[in-house]
């Protein structure tokens, strides 16, 4: 047996059942990374010594009875954004490659009380900017199923790490798709939860309004075991919401499903929207009913996304100034911001804060930063509607499969438009899962099921039905 | 709208704390001057009526109160500045 290969609620019955040690699972993960790692680039750091440690401590707990929950023991891949004590913390960037955290994210500090391992950090586009992996500072992560084209971004490392079995699961975070698009180019499950549900302290703020961490897994029960860990309330997260867990099911026959229209028009790949309307069909032979619903309002998603985003990065990249930590150069005060942010940021993110920065100056605040806020009000009153219809919207992750490396990387909107499925999802602050449904020309194809505000829990059961009658979740055509 | 300027672009790089090259100010220009042609589609959307968003999910008035609680350590703070001094960040000459 290759225990990498297992899921999380696989490894934890094994582990309960002491079939197998938390060492010997780590072990195998960490043999798994030291074999492909080269190959794939998902990790930036890896922690043999550590995870080990962990493994052992979690070994000699489960002896004693005293396993701390029903994942202790289980190795988890952390996106390098995301802060764990006394390690790295890149952020796939030049700037911060020397950055060690002083102190662990809320989500680090949860899983640390379950008893989790921890095997690395992986790759991501810098400061989580870009739809591809390929703007990190540490090069490119490759698609474990094609290894000439993109595990998607910004999270493409915790994908890729999940596909390749160099992990049994993995935290990602996202902004504008950055969870969804990459499980969904690797064939693996994504969740985005609702704004506000995980907290963001700790995780290294891009665009705030809109970042949400959430897990990236081999199934939809392996999504919601790590979510019920990572979400709650948290006062360090002024943001954050006191909302209690519900996992209350919807019977099938009671359950809507919306079809907006707006999202199987133009530039979707024919394939890709084959596989994503057989998929609609299985939702309505599981017993769904399936409803047409109208989001007129998501085509401006992406000019809001390109307006808010890059108004928030302005802002929160300025503490980047070469004095606090991080990478510095320059001879006086003002050529040491200057310079150290010149030279240790790269194009795609110096792009955004200048973008920024030009939408709230002074002159042009109106006409684009509170332009977009209104704009953003009109998309979620859409979803508003749309969710007095039906119960979840299901829509494509993305409208191409992985898509080839420096394929998209000399124009930044062609770039852009990879996340067009899943932006207004981040706009509107719902919730969304990605799960793989199928191939398109041997490439794995996303299906995103989106849920109204805090139905987290909701859109998790409709997938996992999903999963439980269809052989979509798990398979694979490929061997690395 | 018209491409950004070079004066423009000088401009926002100086208010952005980033040091360009002549190169990259080319470049820039015509990509923040498509990017921003594109989001200019937001004006054919009437929000007269509209407000803006404030918090997504409708939270006001986040308040705490004001108890005080073990902070980082100077120590812990300090490690990854680039330059220190006696506990303290070291900045260079403000003025001459």
């Amino acid at each position: 047996m290759e225990l990498n290969k297992l899921t999380i609620k696989e490894a934890a019955k094994l582990l309960k059942e002491k079939k197998i040690t938390s060492l010997d699972l780590t072990k195998a993960c960490f043999e798994r990374i030291n074999k492909l790692n080269k190959k794939l680039n998902a990790y930036i750091s890896i922690f043999e010594k550590e995870g080990m440690g962990q493994a052992r401590a979690s070994d000699q707990r489960r002896v004693r009875g005293l396993s701390k929950s029903e994942i202790d023991g289980i190795p988890l891949a952390i996106k390098d954004n995301i802060n764990i004590e006394g390690s790295l913390t890149t952020c796939g960037s030049s700037i911060l490659s020397n950055y060690t955290s002083s102190f662990d994210a809320t989500v680090i500090e949860k899983l640390k009380k379950t008893g989790a391992v921890f095997l690395g950090k992986t790759n991501m586009d810098e400061f989580a900017m870009g739809s591809s992996t390929e703007t990190s500072y540490f090069g490119p992560t490759k698609n474990p199923w094609d290894i000439s084209r993109v595990p998607g971004g910004s999270s493409g490392g915790s994908a890729a790490a999940v596909a390749a079995d160099m992990c049994i699961g993995a935290l990602g975070s996202d902004t504008g798709g950055s969870i969804r698009q990459p499980a969904s180019l690797c064939g693996t499950v994504g969740l985005k939860p609702t704004y506000g549900m995980v907290s963001r302290y700790g995780l290294v703020a891009m665009a705030s309004s809109l970042d949400q961490i959430g897990p990236i897994t081999k199934t939809v029960e392996d999504a919601k075991i790590l979510y019920k860990i990572i979400a709650g309330y948290d006062p360090m997260d002024s943001t954050s919401v006191k909302k209690a867990f519900s996992d209350q099911r919807l019977a099938v026959r009671n359950t809507k499903i919306g079809v907006p229209k707006e999202y199987f028009v133009k530039g979707m790949d024919k394939e890709v929207e084959k596989v994503i309307r057989e998929a609609i069909k299985d939702f309505e032979k599981l017993g769904y009913k399936i409803v047409e619903v109208s989001l007129p309002y998501s085509r401006y998603a992406l000019a809001v996304y390109y307006v808010i985003m890059p108004s928030e990065v302005s802002s929160n990249m300025a503490r980047y100034d070469g004095i606090k930590y991080g990478m510095s150069e320059g001879q006086n005060l003002l050529d040491v911001y200057m310079k150290s942010r010149a030279e240790g940021l790269g194009d795609e993110v110096k792009r955004r804060i200048m973008l920024g920065t030009f939408a709230l100056s002074s002159g042009y605040y109106d006409a684009y930063y509170l332009k977009a806020k209104k704009v953003q009000t009109k998309i979620k009153e859409d979803f508003d509607k749309a969710f007095e219809k039906a119960d979840c919207l299901l829509t494509p992750t993305s409208p191409t499969v992985a898509f080839k490396i420096n394929e998209k990387t000399s124009d930044p909107l062609t770039m852009y438009l990879s996340d067009i499925f899943t932006v207004p999802i981040n706009i509107a602050g719902v919730p969304a899962i990605s799960i793989p449904c199928g191939l398109a020309n041997n490439m794995p194809v996303g299906l995103q099921i989106i849920g109204p505000q805090f139905g987290d829990q909701a859109i998790l059961n409709i997938a996992q039905e999903y999963e439980q009658n269809t052989g979509q979740i798990g398979q694979r055509n490929w061997n690395i | 709208m018209p491409k950004l300027s070079k004066d423009e672009v000088e401009h926002i790089a100086k208010l952005s704390r980033l040091a360009l090259t002549d190169k990259e100010k080319e470049k820039f220009r015509e990509q923040i001057s498509s990017i921003l042609d594109y989001v200019k589609e937001l004006d054919k959307v009437d929000t007269k009526n509209t407000e803006p968003i404030a918090n997504i999910t409708g939270l006001t008035d986040i308040v705490r109160e004001d108890e005080i609680k073990p902070s980082m350590s100077r120590e812990k703070l300090l490690k990854n500045a680039p330059a220190k001094e006696n506990g303290y960040i070291k900045v260079k000459r403000v003025k001459e």
